[in-house]
């Protein structure tokens, strides 16, 4: 990234970061980072909400309004802050344990309601926070520490998850193709509505390591060469989607936004209707 | 002179709105549906904001949101309710996010007896969310105290910026009373300090010579800072650092414990000359206060204490009580929570004793009546 940008949208003095050497998470926070400055957002108008993770400490190496709050629960805290103060744009980052297990909830329902917030899940298969527990996004057959004989569980479609749920606007990408990424977090963020952007990322360190998927670079190998853009993707006969994975705008339409309806009927009483 | 006849949990969100709520996020459960019902009606109209989020947790958390985004909020809940809400309640002591949490009790544990009223939560009030910590709690008797008691919980929760916990009872929060509201009712309200430096000189959580907690932005006014659950220094940036933890987590719990003068509120019922005192609060203490008059007939010289402020504790007079009274008889709506506090302190100088039920039945004057001449004549 020029370091303008750096200079310009991190809290330097908090870095380095967190995150393992190979972890993917930094390119899902670059993406978002260009994504916001090629809207030319004024940082005080931008509020990033997380839950707990790896990816949930990505708010704090950021400059803007930032809020690290309980396991699951961003959505929930972002929410408020939303309908609190409508003008702010709010963008929640979370990651596929937090969002969709101890937070699905949250994440159905701020779907349903079509709250205009952007949620990015930093989707890396696994708890990395707590070192390789499978999730709800673990393929089947997969290692954890807490699978070790391979998960028995389905794995979500966080995509189609949000989607039936009601987001007017669903994306995925990988760290590979960070472009068309950072692409798609700028129409969700322009999304008058909720967006949902399932970002895959990589964890080495314990996903990679468990199931013997190589090192850094393998892994990013992998999501490139399994990764299907939407317009190829649907001129593909089913047997060979088999093991790959669509990525792009997936879904997208409008409807009435939450706060907006709000706000219609607090006029509605200030007109005296 | 406004003289109406309210309901508790009416009162409670008149008390609410005069204090400058603004956010309410919820979840219905009885006994305090109301709370969120009348909310939902009267903010809109105020340009304030309801919403009814997807369960308990989310109702917590929402609150804290619209707190931090610079609303006054508040969130109503009840027994198993306020159990799920206590992982938040911590993240709003340590974040320092005001808010308000009213909890009308019901029997417990778990559903217990959903409209049967308890008082079993007084140590949940404590300790309910995990780690150490200090928690401001408030309990009213009345419908017009619930009234007054809400104002002070948004004003204590400004202040000391912390969440402020109000228990009420099911049989006042469904009980109607008449209650006189001036017209111009000049009671205090106060706001949160926000900064006024410029954004670069702000530290989030370093708090000024001369004041109790740090000046507090709302996200959105210019002044771009973090908040994280974790131990954070002066910035609220995370650290790992002892000092760091030790310095925030003690002053955190100071704020409160070393303010008990302003916090902590009573009253007092024919204890001048008593002999006995009885230690009760909420809808209880008014049975209680009935006894002391029936107990005087009879010649016993008993006065009657009720804390208005259960948390922090009133400690200095609960140990004055114990050191003038013979005996001190605690009634209360559970086996012996709050009996324990008092036990502690005033246990130290005479004898304590206690009455309670847990069957959802509700403790009368003659109840306390015959415990007090009962205890006499043993």
């Amino acid at each position: 990234m020029p370091s303008g940008l750096v200079n310009q949208y991190f809290r330097t003095q908090n870095l380095a970061h967190i995150w393992c050497p190979g972890c993917g998470n930094g390119i899902v926070t670059r993406a978002l980072v260009k994504a916001i400055d090629a809207l030319g957002l004024d940082k005080d108008d931008v509020c990033v909400v997380s839950g707990i993770g790896c990816s949930s400490r990505a708010p704090g190496y950021l400059d803007f309004n930032t809020l690290h709050t309980t396991h699951g629960r961003a959505l929930a805290f972002a929410t408020g802050v939303k309908l609190a103060n409508p003008k702010l744009n709010v963008i929640v980052v979370t990651g596929d344990g937090d969002s969709s297990a101890i937070g699905g909830n949250h994440l159905i329902h701020a779907a349903r309601r079509n709250i205009d917030i952007t949620t990015i899940v930093f989707n890396n298969n696994t708890y990395g926070m707590t070192g390789g527990q499978y999730s709800p996004t673990t393929p089947t057959g997969d290692k954890g520490t807490t699978a070790p004989y391979g998960n028995i569980d389905a794995a979500f479609d966080l995509c189609n998850l949000a989607q039936a749920a009601g987001a007017s606007y669903v994306a995925r990408g990988t760290i590979y193709a960070a472009n068309q990424l950072e692409k798609n977090i700028i129409d969700g963020i322009k999304n008058k509505g909720f967006s949902f952007i399932e970002a895959m990322t990589t964890c080495p360190t314990y996903y990679g390591r468990k199931n013997k998927k190589g090192n850094a670079v393998d892994m990013v190998t992998y999501l490139k060469e399994h990764a299907i853009n939407k317009i190829a993707w649907e001129k593909l006969p089913e047997e060979k989607k088999v093991g790959k994975f669509v990525i792009g705008e997936l879904y997208s339409s409008t409807r009435p936004e939450y706060t907006e309806q709000y706000d219609r009927l607090i006029d509605s009483f200030k007109k005296g209707v | 002179m406004a003289i109406k006849l309210m309901q508790g949990n009416e009162a409670c969100v008149a008390g609410a709105l005069k204090a400058g709520m603004r956010f309410y996020a919820g979840y219905p459960i009885t006994p305090s549906t109301e709370i969120a019902e009348i909310s939902a009606e009267a903010l809109p109209k105020v340009g304030g904001k309801f919403i009814q989020m997807e369960d308990e947790i989310a109702g917590m958390a929402a609150t804290l949101g619209g707190s931090l985004a610079g609303l006054k909020s508040m969130t109503a809940t009840s027994g198993p309710g306020f159990s799920l809400k206590q992982e938040n309640i911590g993240y709003g002591i340590i974040t320092e996010t005001p808010c308000v949490i009213v909890n009308v009790q019901r029997s417990g544990p778990s559903t217990g007896l959903p409209t049967s009223p308890a008082q079993g939560d007084i140590l949940q009030a404590r300790w309910g969310t995990h780690g150490d910590h200090s928690i401001i709690a408030l309990y009213p008797s009345s419908v017009k105290e619930i009234y007054y008691t809400t104002i002070r919980a948004f004003n204590l929760a400004e202040k000391y910026r912390t969440p402020v916990i109000l228990l009420l009872d099911e049989i006042i929060g469904h009980m109607r009373e008449k209650i006189e509201i001036p017209e111009n009712d000049d009671v205090e309200i106060i706001d949160r300090k926000v900064p006024t430096c410029p954004p670069e000189e702000y530290k989030a959580f370093k708090v000024k010579e001369g004041d109790i907690v740090p000046e507090m932005a709302g996200f959105g006014t210019g002044y771009r800072y973090h908040v994280t659950g974790l131990v954070h220094d002066e910035t609220g940036f995370p650290s790992g650092n002892e000092l760091v933890a030790d310095k925030l987590l003690n002053r955190l719990i100071d704020k409160i414990e070393n303010n008990k003068d302003d916090i902590v509120t009573y009253d007092e019922y024919m204890l001048q000359d008593a002999e006995y005192a009885i230690i009760s609060f909420g809808a209880i203490a008014r049975s209680a206060k009935a006894a002391v008059d029936h107990l005087r007939e009879e010649g016993i010289k008993v006065g009657l204490f009720r804390p208005i402020t259960i948390w922090p504790s009133p400690d200095k007079q609960l140990l004055e009580l114990g050191k003038k009274m013979k005996k001190i008889y605690v009634i209360e709506m559970n086996a012996g929570q709050y009996f324990l506090e008092v036990d502690r302190l005033a246990g130290k100088h005479t004898t304590v004793e206690k009455y309670g039920k847990i069957n959802g039945e509700i403790i009368t004057p003659e109840d306390i009546v015959s415990f007090v001449k009962e205890d006499q004549n043993a």
